[in-house]
């Protein structure tokens, strides 16, 4: 049966009327919503869509909407969705797509990534978790960083060493570890705001049976590129307004508040102002370049531009705002869900920001992709590539 | 708010970009150029005649029904890139562009008249104000008695080339045809010499009256003219950067590509993050000029305009300085073109309105006022 709009629309109503939202319990109408497949409509039937162009999914969500039914809150399990259901869909047998995707786009199980080391950050592929194999069961040791979530996670995407004696790429393997299991230790990382965004995962002879790994053993590098893939595909997209970012906080408290102006501040506020517009503008060329079909390079520079236009703006309203500038709204450890640059205030702004040009790729790593990728120049000379990984500096 | 502009290029503008780079690949070697700034005759009046005369480029800015091709500013643009990436010597943006809107701006018949002329190709014009001057600024070195021009201006560009002169005075804008009596035509030793600068001087000069007040006319050239800029200094930093990556790649030391080394690639990228942005801004002062016009969306095209101005003057200037250095010795020699770039950029950085003047206005049309 082919599936067009009109249609989807209809089942969508079909099964409104069958589940209404207003008497249906939550869990039961995520479930129910998922078995039909209206979740993403894009996966295959009976894991939770019905393979049609994941363009569809906006005539369900819209009728969802319409109709007041809860969704599935997917910030809360941002890497669940975008980053370990793609991956468990394209390298999951059968039982593992049946255990792990309803649960996961439901959000009754949250997960986390295991990636990022203290050894192996830029150089992700240099990591040294290891995990070895005894019959059907891996036992993996190792420390994690930088896990956002892992104190709410059941699950986590893990890459673990396999294969010392291989090249670094090539000795990977791609696991799911359950963050329940005992061995797993879970400390919050606090960052230079005084928050604790993230997590260190200390992972201490943690067992994972061979029926958790995704994708074949030394596989796991190439695994991981859909996971991070995936990463990127999540961000863009968005139209944002003039003055959308950052420069708009700054720009209102310049209206509001006259007296804190200084020729120097106004100079720089102007410039920073032109280069959000213009890094706005080039968002919204991306935006259109990709709904023609057409997506240029561009998308690879944006992080790059924000990073810094985040850094610079919110160092200027530190300043901007003086004696206040030296105040800050709240040192205590909090443990936030998601990043709130509008909710918290100047000095909060500044020192989160600083974490952009980080996260997510080093500028400096992005600033090579684009010399590379786009512009073609050589790259450097490795000493790292076909060297076992065990004999590696480190 | 206005609905959002178009920041793509159609197929006709993509088609129309490699008609013009066909052109100039032919016509416009950079060899070519540099022998040129260094005779008398610092235009190429042979590949005016194509680019205007064969290819109709110099009415697109201007109605069929007034003698034009009924194009718009997108597509003015994308030949301003290209000329920009050849730093032509011809006389597109201060005959085209900025003497063509003025005479858009006027309702007589002598207006219409030359303006079919100028869209044609076969008459330059020229709007005599200094090459700086920006839009809002009052325009009072000549004086008009009973018809009679008298007075000086310098700087101003592409002088040399014009066969008629548009001249704003306080007592409206008037044409006089270079070749008449009492006009005089005097080349000025110019920085970038692909754009010449001259002082026009009338004394007591026929004019004949386009206008009764001259600054809604001026003020429209001058800021169509600072606009399309962007796409020209667009097309100077595309050229230079595209340029630097294939030197960089080639050029071997210590083993190896010098490209190959983060300390050069890492400028590289981030030229090319700032080139990418001045594309974004150009595109939407081109469409803004060409969908905003005079009436609701005039505001809206100021700070378009105004936005394109500041980000891409100081880009094209460091893809300049960027290339000379990545360049290294070769880069500071006369024969090789980075220089005519260079020139025509740092020219270009001043002329219509440096960043700075269109931050400022930008400042008040934003309502973020100086102390």
């Amino acid at each position: 049966m082919s599936v067009d709009a009109a249609r989807l629309r209809t089942l969508t109503q079909e099964f409104l009327a069958a589940h209404p939202p207003a008497t249906t319990p939550r869990a039961d109408f995520l479930d129910a919503r998922f078995d039909a497949g209206l979740a993403w409509v894009h996966y295959p039937e009976g894991l939770g869509g019905l393979g049609v162009p994941r363009s569809l999914q906006a005539v369900v969500d819209a009728e969802l909407e319409a109709a007041g039914a809860p969704d599935n809150d997917p910030r809360r399990n941002g890497i669940g969705l975008g980053m370990a259901a793609p991956t468990i869909l394209r390298y999951g047998t059968d039982e593992q797509k049946q255990r792990f995707l309803k649960p996961l786009w439901t959000g009754a199980e949250v997960w986390c990534q295991l990636f990022s080391e203290p050894g192996a950050g830029s150089d992700l592929a240099a990591l040294g978790t290891r995990a070895v194999r005894e019959d059907d069961t891996w036992t993996v040791n190792g420390q994690k960083v930088w896990t956002s979530g892992a104190h709410n996670a059941r699950f986590a995407i893990l890459i673990a060493r396999t294969d010392p004696d291989v090249p670094k790429h090539k000795g990977i393997t791609y696991f799911v570890c359950d963050m329940t299991g005992p061995g797993v230790d879970v400390r919050p990382l606090r960052q230079i705001t005084g928050e604790a965004e993230f997590n260190e995962v200390f992972l201490t002879d943690v067992r994972i049976p061979d029926a958790h790994r995704l994708g074949e053993v030394g596989d796991g590098w190439k695994v991981a590129q859909t996971t991070l893939n995936n990463e990127r595909v999540a961000i863009g997209g968005m139209r944002i307004p003039r003055e959308g970012g950052l420069v708009g906080i700054v720009a209102k408290t310049w209206r509001e508040r006259p007296e804190l102006r200084t020729h120097d501040l106004h100079q720089r506020l102007v410039k920073l102002w032109v280069d959000a517009e213009v890094a706005r503008l080039t968002g919204e060329r991306l935006r259109q370049q990709l709904v023609a079909g057409h997506p240029g390079p561009e998308g690879a520079g944006m992080k790059l531009g924000f990073a810094r236009l985040n850094q610079e703006i919110s160092g200027l309203e530190v300043e901007l705002l003086g004696e206040e500038g030296l105040l800050y709204d709240d040192w205590t450890l909090r443990r936030p869900e998601l990043v709130d640059f509008a909710g918290r205030e100047a000095g909060y702004r500044y020192l989160r920001a600083k974490g952009n040009s980080i996260e997510g790729g080093t500028s400096e790593i992005l600033l090579n992709i684009v010399a590379e990728r786009v512009l073609g120049l050589p790259s450097e000379p490795r000493t790292d590539k076909d060297v076992a990984w065990k004999d590696l500096s480190r | 708010m206005s609905t959002q502009p178009d920041l793509l290029y159609s197929e006709e503008e993509e088609a129309l970009r490699s008609a013009v780079r066909d052109l100039l690949a032919d016509h416009c070697d950079a060899t070519a150029v540099l022998a040129r700034a260094e005779t008398d005759e610092p235009h190429d009046r042979a590949l005016w005649r194509n680019l205007a005369e064969s290819m109709g480029l110099a009415g697109l800015l201007v109605p069929e029904e007034r003698g034009g091709q009924g194009a718009s500013h997108r597509e003015a643009a994308v030949v301003l890139e290209e000329l920009g990436r050849a730093v032509a010597p011809v006389p597109y943006l201060t005959s085209a562009v900025i003497a063509t809107e003025a005479l858009l701006a006027c309702d007589t018949s002598e207006a219409g008249t030359l303006l079919a002329a100028l869209a044609s190709g076969r008459t330059v014009g020229a709007l005599t104000v200094p090459l700086s001057a920006t839009a809002g600024q009052d325009f009072r070195d000549v004086r008009a008695a009973d018809g009679a021009l008298t007075g000086r201006v310098t700087g101003v560009a592409d002088a040399a080339a014009a066969d008629v002169f548009l001249v704003p005075t306080a007592d409206g804008l008037f044409a006089v045809d270079a070749s008449a009596g009492g006009v005089a035509v005097e080349p000025q030793i110019s920085f970038d010499r692909t754009r010449p600068l001259a002082a026009v001087t009338f004394d007591g000069a026929a004019g004949r009256l386009l206008a009764g007040t001259a600054a809604p006319a001026v003020r429209r050239a001058l800021r169509a003219g600072a606009g399309l800029l962007a796409s020209e200094q667009l097309g100077l930093a595309d050229w230079l950067l595209t340029e630097t990556v294939r030197y960089t790649r080639e050029r071997t030391q210590f083993n190896r590509p010098v490209g190959s080394f983060q300390a050069l690639k890492h400028r590289l990228a981030q030229l090319w993050l700032e080139v990418v942005n001045t594309r974004a801004a150009a595109r939407n002062a081109a469409d803004a000029l060409a969908t905003g016009g005079e009436s609701a969306g005039g505001e809206e095209t100021d700070i378009a305009v105004a936005v394109a101005q500041a980000y891409a003057a100081p880009v094209a200037v460091r893809a300049a300085e960027e290339a000379l250095q990545l360049h290294g010795g070769i880069g500071m020699t006369w024969e090789h073109p980075i220089h005519l770039y260079l020139k025509r950029a740092k020219a270009d950085s001043i002329a219509l309105g440096t960043a700075g003047r269109h931050r400022e206005e930008l400042a008040e049309l934003v309502d973020l006022r100086a102390p």
